[in-house]
Parts: C-alpha cells; sequence; structure tokens
C-alpha cells in the first residue's frame, strides 16, 4: 500500500474534508455522490452490464478494475449520461442520469484514455473552449484556462497546437479539460493506458493532488497497482458483472498477498515439490508451465523457507522470486479463469 | 435558445481558427477550384456551345455552386474524426445544447463556403467574367449560394456521422455528389444531353440552382429556377437537419 496512511480509514474519513464535495452551485450532494442500481446493457447479445450495482462515497475514489471489454467504458458512459442503460437507475451527484442530464452534466467532468481534445487547437484555445460550453463568458474561461495550465504544468506549451504535444501532455491536457468546471465528481476512463512510465506516475500524483481536494473519482483501469494506490474502494468487473468488491486490503487479503513462483530444474518432480511447499500457503499451489506457483501472506521468510524445504528434499531450483498480485490474479482467484484477451475492446461496446 | 446560439458559436470559432493553420485545407479551399475553373475554361470551354453567353459566364456560376456543395465535406471529415478521436464523447458530457456541435460546424461551412466563392469570383473577374444584373440581384444570388450551401453541409453532417472513417466519408460523398452536379446544367447545356440525363438533369436541384444563379448573376430568363432552388433548398434542409441531429444525439451512444 503506497497510499499515504492519513487516507485511512477510507471513506467516512474524508467526506467532510473537501472543498469540492459539493455541487457546482454550492448546494450538498445528499448521500453518495454516484449511486448506480441494477444497471443492464446489451450490445446485441453481449451483455456489457449485467445487473451492476455501485456505490461511490462523496470525496472517495473508486477504482473499476477488470480487462478489455469488461464493461467498464459502458458504466462511465452510462453514468455521464453518453449511452441510455436498458434497464436499471443511476444518479451521479444526486441527478438522475435519464431524467436529470443537463443539472447532471453541469456536476461531472470526463477524461479518459482517448485524451479527447482538439489537436488543431492550442492547449489554452481547448481549455478556453470547454469553459465556454460549461457556460463560462470568454474572460472567465480564458482566466480559468490559463490556471489550469499552470496547475498542470502545460503553461510553456498553452499556445502550441495539442498535437504537437507528447502522450502524457495530452493525457494532462485532457485532464484539466475535465477540471474546467471545478465539478464534484470526475469519471476517469483508464486515464493511464498507452502512457510510459514515467507521466503514468506523473499523471497518478496529478490525481492524487485531485483527490485531495474532495472530489468523488470514479477510475476505470486494467492496472491493480493503479487501482490500489489512488482507490478507497475497488470493484473487479467481469463480462458486465461486479464480482468483487471491497476496499484495496480487503480485496488482497482475499487474493491472498504475494505469489511465490518456484521454477524447477526438473519438471517431473512438480507435483512433489507443490505437495512440500503447501505448508507455506493456505491454498494449494498451483503447477502451471514450468512452474509451481502458490500465494504468501506473510512473505518475510518464504524464500528462505521454500529454499530450505526443497534442497532437504533435494529438489534442484532454476528459479525462485516472490511476484506481487497482478490483475491475473486477481482474476484468476476470483474467477477461476485468467483474463480472457477479448476482440472488441473498450473502445467498442466495451 | 441563447444557450444554443452562444454554444453554437463557440464551436463555429472552434471550427474556423484551426482555418489558417491548415495549408492542405486552404488549399483545397482556394488552389483547386481555380484549376478547375481554368481546366473547364481553357480545356473543354472551346468544345462547348452555350448559346446566349460566353462559356466563362456560362460557367462560373455552375461551378461555384458545385464548390458550394463540396464544401461540407469538411463537415463530414470533421466530424467522423471528432466521433472518431472523442471529441463527440467530451462534447456530450457537458452541458451545453447538443445540437450546438452540427449547427457550429455547418455554421463554419458558411464562412468557407463565401471564401472559396470569393476566390473563384476573383478567378472569374481576371478570365472575363461579368455581372450582368444589379447589386440587389447579386446579393440576392450570393445569399441562395450560402443558404444552398448550409443545407448542403447537413447532408454532409449525416455522412460524417454514419459512415466509419473519414476516407469512406470523402469517397461516399464524392460517388453521390459529384454526377449530381455533373449530370446538371452547371457545366454544359442540358438539351445537349441525352434524353434519359435531360429527364433527370431537369429536376436536379443543381439544375434549378445553376439556372437560378445564372438568372440572377447573368440577367437570363428565371423561369421557375429561382423558386425551385429555393424549394429544394428548404426540402433538403427540413429533411437533412433533423435526420442529423437525430444520428447525433445517438451516435457515440448506439
Amino acid at each position: 500500500m503506497s497510499r499515504p496512511a492519513e487516507s485511512d480509514p477510507p471513506g467516512e474519513a474524508k467526506v467532510a474534508r473537501s472543498s469540492r464535495a459539493t455541487r457546482v452551485d454550492g448546494s450538498a450532494i445528499d448521500g453518495a455522490a454516484i449511486v448506480a442500481t441494477g444497471l443492464n446493457k446489451n450490445f446485441g447479445d453481449v451483455e456489457a452490464l449485467s445487473d451492476v450495482d455501485l456505490e461511490v462515497g462523496t470525496g472517495t475514489v473508486l477504482g473499476l478494475l477488470g480487462p478489455n471489454g469488461a464493461g467498464k467504458t459502458t458504466a462511465v458512459r452510462v453514468l455521464a449520461t453518453l449511452l441510455k442503460p436498458d434497464s436499471g437507475s443511476a444518479t451521479v451527484a444526486g441527478f438522475d442520469v435519464l431524467r436529470e442530464g443537463n443539472a447532471l452534466r453541469e456536476n461531472i467532468g470526463l477524461a479518459g484514455q482517448y485524451a479527447a481534445v482538439d489537436e488543431n487547437l492550442t492547449g489554452a484555445e481547448n481549455l478556453t473552449m470547454v469553459g465556454r460550453l460549461y457556460g463560462m463568458n470568454r474572460a472567465g474561461a480564458r482566466r480559468r484556462a490559463a490556471e489550469l495550465l499552470d496547475r498542470f504544468d502545460l503553461s510553456d506549451a498553452g499556445d502550441r497546437a495539442a498535437k504537437t504535444y507528447s502522450g502524457g501532455m495530452r493525457r494532462r491536457l485532457d485532464l484539466a479539460a475535465a477540471l474546467v468546471a471545478k465539478p464534484p465528481v470526475i469519471f476517469l476512463d483508464e486515464p493511464t493506458t498507452g502512457l510510459d512510465p514515467r507521466s503514468r506516475l506523473a499523471l497518478w500524483e496529478t490525481i492524487e493532488g485531485l483527490v485531495s481536494d474532495g472530489t468523488t473519482v470514479l477510475l476505470t483501469t486494467q492496472y491493480l497497482d493503479e487501482a490500489d494506490r489512488l482507490a478507497d474502494r475497488i470493484a473487479v468487473i467481469d463480462h458486465g458483472r461486479v464480482i468483487a468488491d471491497g476496499t484495496p486490503d480487503e480485496l488482497k487479503d482475499r487474493i491472498g498477498g504475494e505469489r511465490l513462483e518456484v521454477t524447477l530444474a526438473d519438471y517431473g518432480r512438480a507435483a512433489e515439490a507443490a505437495s512440500i511447499l503447501s505448508g507455506l500457503s493456505e491454498d494449494e499451489p498451483v503447477v502451471e508451465h514450468d512452474a509451481v506457483k502458490l500465494t504468501v501472506r506473510e512473505r518475510k521468510g518464504a524464500i528462505v523457507e521454500a529454499v530450505q524445504m526443497l534442497s532437504e528434499a533435494d529438489i534442484g531450483i532454476d528459479d525462485l522470486g516472490l511476484r506481487r498480485p497482478s490483475m491475473d490474479d486477481v482474476f484468476l482467484s476470483l474467477t477461476g479463469h485468467a483474463v480472457e484477451a477479448d476482440e472488441d475492446d473498450e473502445a467498442g461496446p466495451g | 435558445m441563447k444557450r444554443l446560439l452562444v454554444d453554437t458559436l463557440v464551436i463555429t470559432e472552434r471550427n474556423l481558427i484551426r482555418l489558417p493553420r491548415s495549408p492542405d485545407l486552404l488549399l483545397a479551399f482556394t488552389v483547386q477550384p481555380i484549376m478547375f475553373v481554368l481546366l473547364f475554361v481553357y480545356v473543354f470551354g472551346g468544345a462547348i456551345s452555350t448559346p446566349g453567353f460566353t462559356y466563362v459566364d456560362f460557367l462560373i456560376p455552375g461551378i461555384i455552386v458545385q464548390n458550394i456543395a463540396f464544401g461540407g465535406f469538411v463537415t463530414a471529415i470533421g466530424l467522423n474524426e471528432d466521433l472518431s478521436k472523442g471529441l463527440i464523447d467530451r462534447f456530450r458530457s457537458l452541458p451545453m445544447a447538443r445540437p450546438a456541435v452540427l449547427a457550429g460546424r455547418t455554421l463554419a461551412d458558411v464562412v468557407t463556403n463565401l471564401l472559396s466563392v470569393i476566390v473563384l469570383l476573383i478567378t472569374g473577374f481576371i478570365i472575363g467574367f461579368s455581372f450582368g444584373t444589379g447589386i440587389g440581384e447579386i446579393l440576392a444570388g450570393l445569399l441562395l449560394l450560402m443558404f444552398f450551401g448550409y443545407a448542403f453541409s447537413w447532408v454532409f453532417a449525416l455522412l460524417g456521422l454514419m459512415v466509419s472513417s473519414p476516407e469512406s466519408a470523402n469517397s461516399l460523398g464524392f460517388i453521390a455528389v459529384f454526377p449530381l452536379t455533373f449530370i446538371s446544367s452547371a457545366f454544359v447545356p442540358v438539351d445537349s444531353m441525352p434524353a434519359a440525363l435531360q429527364w433527370f438533369a431537369d429536376i436536379n436541384p443543381f439544375t434549378f440552382m445553376v439556372d437560378a444563379m445564372r438568372s440572377l448573376w447573368l440577367g437570363s430568363p428565371a423561369g421557375n429556377s429561382i423558386w425551385g432552388a429555393v424549394a429544394w433548398t428548404v426540402a433538403i434542409l427540413v429533411i437533412f437537419a433533423p435526420l442529423a441531429v437525430g444520428r447525433y444525439r445517438s451516435a457515440a451512444g448506439t
């Protein structure tokens, strides 16, 4: 957990601290900032969302974790009023997605993997345009654009066409565009997908800054570490269904800590090694390809113990290491199957 | 209503500020039509008999109408790009007036159309075109042109929202509009065509438009061409604007 300690326990502690926990007109949001109940959405015979319930407390961050095509983007699109659900209901900032679209849109910002900025406009022009479309006057929109360019470290590039921006700069501009109206609720659809590690880290820090002033965030991601770092709660979504949700710690408990992977010199002795190592783990070790994999809850000493146990049995080790759980592990633990590569990714009905 | 107007102008501005930065786009608006005028006048012109007119006088209203119709391509291609790049999603997530994205696009086309009309007129003057009517008729003709171009932009808006890529918007639009403009009175007198084509050319909106422009700018008899042109333009607008707006509402959302 790299999340600062003061943010725990999540939820209640955060609700009150905010300047962004109210609607743009200053009124308070009653209850959770995002509530979805029984959302269904089909594309042909693909169930993009199936009976999805979500609740994001005001001022908290929900990470919606799942592979491509799991329904993350569809969920965001329904909540941002871009898409009508087939059935079910949802409110954002207290406004109904179906009946109060305009008031709802006043109170949300949307940013995502596509970095939807006009490449032919400069950074400043992009933000000014968005500000004006939120209803600001020209001077106000310009002022806000300058503020945001400064905050997102884009001042120097503000007068350059966005097509000259790097991937990371584009995402920052896109994120800035979502913040123009200082909305209390932000949707971030895979904000770091396709970014290099450095830009990714920088964007995480930006998002953390955003969250610290009380904005409610729904973040979709394919990366467990991203959800772990940024989210107060994580909902795992697969084939349009929420299959697990909880705090990152609860979830990791269910997944079961880190993984010990032992590659054997002689694969023929895998079953024997697995039975020896089963003492280290509550779960049964898995034999996969040429390695024995098992979950270890207490990492201290696990490697040393594993080495001792195997060498006592005279089983040769080629390689041995501890790995943090990945999305694949989450899915393996929760669904019993690995992440299925889905052809139609989030660009489609997702 | 005020919101719709403001948002429309914001989007119009957005689509126009890119113009000076896109030399290729400017070239398409200026050099390409000039090239067409010169080709027609000097290559085909000598072989085409246009009783009552010099070929330059005959051609300029025709080629201007053709250009106006093609002006909407910017809308088709631009909207399609906005759709594929996620900008339409951004717009639809904003509390803006929803028809403004299309209204702003098509309004921007009016400005670029005006630009290309001016370029073509200047080219025409240089090679011998002259108006044969008074200022009132000339301005009425200009107004009719802008109105016709605006209506056509909505056809292209619908096209841009329906096709899968800017390239297919380009080629489909071309396939649809190019024959329409040629099987009309724009480049040759209709009575020089075979009977079947004549029948088509006589009901073609482009023929009404071109004849109306010749009447308003050169002083030839109007017949029913002006009213026919206005009726066609209104019909195109009334049919295609709601279709395009409906398509936009559902576009990113289906």
